[in-house]
């Protein structure tokens, strides 16, 4: 492990090297064993004030930089906004200078617009941490699938990753496309032409509509939620006929290989993307992943906020 | 690499490997003396040279006394007090220890000793996984300079130097060179 770590932001894995990401993942390793300790907390942090912005709502991801910030002995303070009244611009210069005002060290963002975190990164001195941004990236969920995969198969490299569902709202599925080919691996894109367009291709995947194709190849499956919230319009008839076409249920299951991940960066729809046997069957990483998240986020910490700026 | 070639030219040697060899077996005699419950001790090299000097050290005990001593890596980056200072950070890797640590004696080892940072973090990280009976300090050179009051119980060598000098450790098993204690003047 030659590489140096020189950023002081996290805003999305494209701009990553394969090196970068490796050192994240080896980094987390180390992070990982903190929370096997009798005192699972570590003062690699102390003194650090850490703001958690989160202009859309999320449970899971901000307590989960919460919990890492904690185990770093850093500071946390969470902030919640709407952007209903004022416009994208105004708000993020308002947010810039109210962040440097507390002298945050380290600011976790989570916006609506894509591009934010970067427009933040560009006028702070503090460290900002994509903790996704519109339909753009969410470079910690993908690192800790990664993290998740290369824990129990101990490769990346070589393997064959269906991503499933929602494809063109996701920035979960965008971060991972990035990750996962620069370490390797073979992606295929699933889900109705609506929602996962031949364009996708230009990024070196592969695209498919026919989930019973691709599931026998599989060596990991990566199931998105349908964002709801995200769609201005219609892109399926209606629920029933997603599950029918996409949905991972029991039977479908059944074609998997039998050493073939299960993955969800969750909250789960049980029933719809996911029947509730499969999410909980012994495939399945879902709790994994939630327990890599942290130390996976706790390594991205200790690299963007502990280097000196 | 050119540059690690000058510096070397430039550097006095001070201990070669037969003399790292003897300072180590002497350690190893010292820790046996002084550890009457020889089978309690943990000896937890600080990475990455630590690491080896405590698997050479458990190596001479198993020769001596044909007990085999549990070793271990403590990660100290995690621990360190100048996060946030440093324009390079330190690596961090995961701990490797026998646990639980209760009732044992943990000898922590490094190659160096300087300021004593790097030991009060480890003793933190120890900490952290449990209360051994006791700790001691091994190192293959003091060099001075403390700033913290922390002693050691074993040293390969006593080495005076000045603040701006630099001791360099190179052991075959780590560095890819043979082994080697010199001192850089700068």
């Amino acid at each position: 492990m030659t590489t140096r770590w020189t950023r002081k932001d996290l805003l999305g894995l494209r701009e990553l090297s394969a090196e970068e990401i490796n050192f994240i993942l080896e980094t987390a390793d180390a992070f990982k064993q903190v929370g096997t300790r009798e005192i699972k907390k570590v003062p690699a942090l102390r003194g650090k004030t850490l703001v958690n912005f989160f202009v859309e709502p999320s449970t899971r991801t901000r307590t989960s930089f919460e919990l890492a910030a904690f185990r770093l002995s850093a500071d946390v303070i969470n902030i919640s906004a709407t952007t209903s009244s004022l416009t994208k611009g105004e708000t993020l210069k308002d947010t810039a200078r109210n962040l440097e005002a507390l002298h945050a060290d380290i600011l976790v963002l989570r916006h609506s617009s894509a591009g934010a975190p970067q427009f933040l990164a560009q006028r702070l001195k503090s460290s900002v941490i994509n903790a996704g941004d519109g339909a753009h990236e969410h470079p910690t969920q993908a690192l800790l699938d990664l993290y998740t995969i290369r824990e129990k198969r101990e490769k990346i490299a070589g393997l064959h990753v269906a991503i499933i569902g929602d494809i063109l709202f996701s920035r979960v599925a965008r971060s991972n496309i990035f990750g996962l080919l620069k370490l390797g691996a073979r992606v295929t894109l699933v889900g109705p032409s609506t929602l996962v367009p031949r364009e996708f291709e230009k990024l070196g995947v592969e695209v498919s509509h026919k989930i019973d194709d691709v599931l026998p190849k599989a060596d990991v499956v990566n199931l998105l939620r349908i964002q709801h919230e995200r769609q201005r319009r219609e892109y399926f008839p209606g629920i029933d006929e997603y599950i029918r076409l996409f949905g991972l249920t029991k039977e479908r299951a059944r074609f998997l290989k039998p050493d073939c991940l299960i993955m969800h960066p969750g909250p789960i729809n049980r029933g719809v993307e996911i029947d509730s046997e499969v999410a909980d069957g012994l495939q399945s990483v879902i709790l994994d992943q939630v327990t890599n998240g942290l130390a996976v986020r706790m390594a991205v910490l200790y690299l963007c906020g502990g280097i000196s700026t | 690499m050119n540059q690690a070639k000058q510096n070397s030219s430039a550097a006095v040697p001070i201990m070669d490997a037969e003399a790292i060899r003897r300072a180590i077996r002497r350690i190893a005699h010292e820790i046996i003396e002084r550890n009457p419950q020889l089978a309690k001790v943990v000896l937890v090299g600080i990475p990455s040279r630590g690491v080896e000097i405590a698997e050479r050290i458990a190596a001479f005990i198993h020769d001596i006394e044909e007990i085999d001593i549990e070793t271990g890596a403590i990660d100290v980056a995690m621990h360190r007090d100048d996060v946030g200072t440093r324009a390079e950070l330190p690596v961090v890797r995961a701990s490797k220890l026998p646990l639980p640590l209760e009732g044992r004696t943990v000898i922590i080892v490094d190659d160096v000793l300087y300021t004593g940072r790097t030991v009060r973090a480890a003793m933190d990280a120890i900490n952290s996984f449990g209360r051994p009976a006791r700790i001691q300090l091994a190192a293959l050179v003091d060099r001075g300079h403390r700033e913290l009051p922390i002693r050691p119980d074993y040293v390969g060598k006593n080495l005076p130097t000045a603040g701006s000098e630099k001791v360099q450790v190179r052991l075959q098993q780590t560095d890819g060179e043979p082994d080697e204690v010199r001192l850089e003047k700068q």
